[in-house]
C-alpha cells in the first residue's frame, strides 16, 4: 500500500522548469531513495511535500489525504518529519530542551498555552526525550548547548527530534552532506538502526552511492526535474541511462 | 555524566533531576529575595541619615518607591515578549497609556477603589494588545518593531486629537466633583483620593530613628505586592513549556514549524501577557495619581522600557527590575545634583581647582543625566552584552573562583550553563 503518492507535479521558478510531471509513488514502511546530479530539483520536489513549496500542478497526497494548501505545522501534524539539508535546531536552547519541543507538539498539537505548568515536572516528556536521546547516543550531552554541538551531532539531534514524534514519513534531504566521513558511518548505522527497530516510511535524497545502496528499497533517478528511471538499487545500478545522466558524472 | 548512558531505561538520570531541584530552589530563593528586598526598601533605599549631605541620594521616598515597582512590573511584561521571543515592540508606552485612561475612567465612573481600576487596565491594557499584536505579528524583525511603533504613535495623535472626548486632549484625564462614581456617591468639598477598602494609597506612616526617616506608604504597598506578583509571573512562565515555545520561536522558527508548531500563536499570547503587564503598569500609575495624558503614549516611553530591560539583561527573570531601578533613579535622583551641590563636595579644592572640577563633572549629572546613562547603556551594551545582570554573574564567579582558589572545569560549565539561561 502506497503511503505517498505523488502526480504529475510541476513547479517552475521564472524560466526555470525546476520540476515537469513528476510521479512517485512511495509504499509503506520501504525506503525509497531520490538521487540525481546538482539542481536536478530534489530538494524542490521535498519541499513540495512538506508545505514550503506549492506545486504549479498535480497533486501529493500522505495516506489518502491532500497535503496541499496546508501549513508546514498542520503537515507535520498529518505524521510527516523533516530532517533538512543543513540541520535545522534550535542552536540556542540545551540538548534536553531541543528534544522536549518536538514531544510537547506531538502531545499538545499546533499550540497550547501551557504557561502555568512546569518543564521540570513533565516528567513523561522528560522522559520520551531522554529515551530518545539515549536511542542516538546524545545522552551525555543532554545540558550542552545545541548550537555548540558537532554538526554530526546536530544532525544526529534533528533526526532525534523528528523520530520522538513518531512520525509516519520521515524525509531526508542529503543527511550525510558535508559530513566527515565518520559522521556519515554513524549517520548510516543510525538510519539502519532506525529502519530496524521502527514501523516507518523513509524519503531520502542523496548524493553519496554508498549510503543509497546499503539503505534503499527503490530508487529514483531524477534529472532536470524529471523521473528517468525508478526501480529497485540491483537494477539501477547497471542502468544505462542512469550511467548517462548521473553516475558517470559522480563516480569517475 | 557516563553513566546515564549505561543504565538501560530509567532514564532519569539523578544528575538531571538534581539540576531540575536546584533550578527550582534557585527560583524560590530569588523570589524571597526580592520579596525581603521589596518589603524593606523603605529602609534600604534611605542609607544617609537625613541631615547629612548624602540625603540627596536617598531614593526612600513613596512617590520613587512606587515608580521603581511598577517600571519594575512594565519592564518584567516587556521581557515576556522581547527577552523569550526576540520580538522588540517599540509601541509598548499605547498599553501603558491606555491603562492609565481606563483606571482614571474606573475612579470616575465606578469608585476611588483601586481594585476595579487596575483590573480594567489590565484587561484594557490585554485587548489593545490584541489588536496591534494580531496585525503587528505578521511581519517580525525589524518591519515588526516599526508596526508596533506606528500603532502606538497612532494612539498618542488620536488622544491629543479625535479622542479627546475619552481622553480630555491636551489637559488630560483627571478627577472632578461631578463625576458620577456611582459606588462611592456624590463627592461634596474636596475631589476624593485613591484608597483599597479605605485605606488610602498617600497614608504613610514615618518612623524616625537616631538621624534617619523612613516612610512606610500604603501605596508603595500595594504596588510592592503587585510587583511580586508580577514577578513571580513572569517566573512560572519561564518555566514553563509555554515559556520553552517561546524561546524556541527565538531560536529557529523553520524547525518550529517543521515540528508541527504554530508560532503565531505563541507570539501573539506573549505579546498580549506582555501588554498585559503594560496596562497594569499604567493602571497603577494612576491609582498613585490619577491623571493620565497622552504623553504617557510617546515613543520616548515606548523606548524607555527597551533601555530598562536591555540595561538590566533581557530574558534574565531580574534584569528588567534592575534596569527599571537604575533607570529611575537617574532620571530622579542624579538629575537633582546641581552645581550648587558640586561645589559643596569640593569644597575641599583650592578655588580654582574647585571650580574646573565641577566644570568637568557639570556636563554629567543634573539635566546632564542623560548623557550618563547613555554613556552607562552603550558600555553595557558593548562589554556586558547580557545586561547588569550578566556583570553580576561575572563579579560573583570571581569572587569565587577567589575563595576556591583552584578553578575546577566543571564549576566553569556550570556557570556558563548558568549564564546562558
Ligand atoms: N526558491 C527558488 N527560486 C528559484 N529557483 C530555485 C528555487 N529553489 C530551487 N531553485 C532552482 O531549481 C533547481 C532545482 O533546485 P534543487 O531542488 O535545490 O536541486 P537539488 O536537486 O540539488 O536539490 C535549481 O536550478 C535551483 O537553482
Ligand atoms: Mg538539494
Amino acid at each position: 500500500m502506497s503511503i505517498l503518492e505523488v502526480r504529475d507535479i510541476s513547479k517552475r521558478f521564472g524560466g526555470l522548469q525546476a520540476l515537469s510531471d513528476v510521479n512517485i509513488s512511495v509504499a509503506e514502511n520501504t525506503v525509497h531513495a531520490i538521487i540525481g546530479p546538482n539542481g536536478a530539483g530534489k530538494s524542490t520536489l521535498l519541499n513540495c511535500f512538506v508545505g514550503k513549496l506549492i506545486p504549479d500542478t498535480g497533486s501529493v497526497s500522505f495516506d489518502g489525504q491532500s497535503v496541499l494548501g496546508r501549513k508546514p505545522h498542520q503537515i507535520n501534524q498529518m505524521g510527516i518529519s523533516r530532517v533538512f539539508q543543513t540541520p535545522e535546531i534550535f542552536a540556542d536552547l540545551t540538548v534536553i530542551e531541543n528534544m522536549m519541543v518536538p514531544c510537547f507538539a506531538h502531545r499538545d498539537g499546533p499550540f497550547r498555552l501551557h504557561a502555568f505548568e512546569s518543564v521540570p515536572k513533565e516528567r513523561h516528556i522528560t522522559e520520551m526525550a531522554e529515551a530518545m536521546l539515549d536511542d542516538v547516543s546524545m545522552l551525555e550531552k543532554r545540558d550542552l548547548h545545541a548550537g555548540s554541538l558537532s554538526r554530526g551531532d546536530k544532525r544526529r539531534l534533528e533526526m532525534a527530534m523528528c523520530l520522538v514524534q513518531e512520525p509516519r514519513l520521515l524525509l531526508l534531504d542529503e543527511p550525510t552532506a558535508g559530513m566527515a566521513r565518520a559522521d556519515t558511518n554513524n549517520t548510516i548505522q543510525l538510519l539502519k538502526d532506525i529502519r530496524r527497530t521502527r514501523n516507518l516510511t523513509m524519503v531520502i535524497i542523496e548524493h553519496d552511492m554508498h549510503v543509497v545502496f546499503s539503505l534503499a528499497d527503490r530508487i529514483t533517478v531524477l534529472a532536470q526535474g524529471t523521473p528517468l528511471v525508478e526501480d529497485v538499487p540491483e537494477n539501477i545500478k547497471g542502468h544505462p541511462k542512469v550511467r548517462e545522466a548521473y553516475l558517470g558524472e559522480a563516480q569517475v | 555524566m557516563t553513566d546515564a548512558t549505561q543504565t538501560a531505561f530509567p532514564a532519569q538520570t539523578p544528575r538531571a533531576e538534581a539540576a531540575r531541584d536546584a533550578q527550582g530552589r534557585r527560583d524560590r530563593m530569588l523570589l524571597l529575595i526580592v520579596a525581603l528586598l521589596a518589603l524593606a526598601a523603605p529602609i534600604l533605599l534611605n542609607p544617609f541619615p537625613t541631615a547629612s549631605a548624602l540625603a540627596q541620594f536617598n531614593a526612600g521616598y513613596p512617590d520613587l518607591m512606587q515608580r521603581f515597582a511598577i517600571y519594575g512590573i512594565l519592564a518584567i511584561g516587556f521581557n515576556i515578549l522581547f527577552g523569550l521571543t526576540g520580538y522588540l515592540s517599540f509601541g509598548h508606552a499605547a498599553f501603558l497609556g491606555v491603562g492609565s485612561y481606563s483606571a482614571v475612567w474606573m475612579f470616575k465612573l465606578l469608585s476611588m477603589n483601586v481594585i476595579p481600576a487596575i483590573l480594567l487596565a489590565t484587561v484594557i491594557g490585554g485587548l489593545f494588545a490584541l489588536v496591534i499584536g494580531f496585525v503587528s505579528l505578521r511581519r517580525s524583525g525589524i518591519y515588526f518593531s516599526i508596526l508596533t511603533l506606528a500603532f502606538a504613535q497612532m494612539c498618542y495623535n488620536l488622544a491629543y486629537s479625535v479622542l479627546t472626548p475619552i481622553s480630555n486632549g491636551e489637559t488630560g484625564l483627571q478627577l472632578s466633583l461631578s463625576d458620577p462614581r456611582v459606588l462611592d456617591g456624590p463627592s461634596s468639598g474636596s475631589l476624593p483620593v485613591t484608597s483599597l477598602f479605605g485605606a488610602e494609597m498617600r497614608e504613610a506612616a514615618t518612623i524616625t530613628l537616631g538621624g534617619w526617616s523612613w516612610t512606610f506608604s500604603v501605596g508603595y504597598y500595594v504596588c510592592a505586592a503587585l510587583l511580586l506578583l508580577a514577578f513571580w509571573l513572569s517566573i512560572r512562565i519561564f518555566r514553563s513549556p509555554f515559556g520553552l515555545m517561546l524561546r524556541a520561536v527565538k531560536s529557529n522558527q523553520n524547525r518550529m514549524a517543521y515540528t508541527g508548531l504554530s508560532a503565531r500563536p505563541y507570539t501573539l499570547a506573549a505579546f498580549v501577557i506582555s501588554g498585559m503587564y503594560a496596562g497594569l503598569a499604567g493602571g497603577l500609575l494612576a491609582s498613585m495619581d490619577p491623571l493620565a495624558g497622552a504623553d504617557r503614549m510617546q515613543w520616548t516611553a515606548s523606548g524607555e522600557v527597551v533601555l530598562m530591560t536591555i540595561l538590566g539583561g533581557a530574558g534574565t527573570l531580574l534584569g528588567p527590575v534592575l534596569g527599571a531601578g537604575v533607570i529611575k533613579y537617574f532620571e530622579n535622583i542624579f538629575s537633582k545634583i546641581n552645581d550648587a551641590i558640586l561645589h559643596q563636595w569640593v569644597a575641599v579644592l583650592p578655588d580654582g581647582l574647585e571650580d574646573a572640577v565641577v566644570a568637568v563633572i557639570h556636563p554629567f549629572v543634573g539635566k546632564g543625566w542623560h548623557l550618563t546613562l547613555g554613556l552607562i547603556f552603550m558600555a553595557v551594551v558593548i562589554f556586558l552584552p547580557g545586561g547588569l545582570v550578566e556583570g553580576a554573574r561575572r563579579a560573583g564567579a570571581v569572587v569565587r573562583r577567589r575563595d576556591r582558589n583552584a578553578p575546577s572545569v566543571e564549576s566553569d560549565a556550570a556557570a556558563r550553563r548558568a549564564a546562558a539561561e
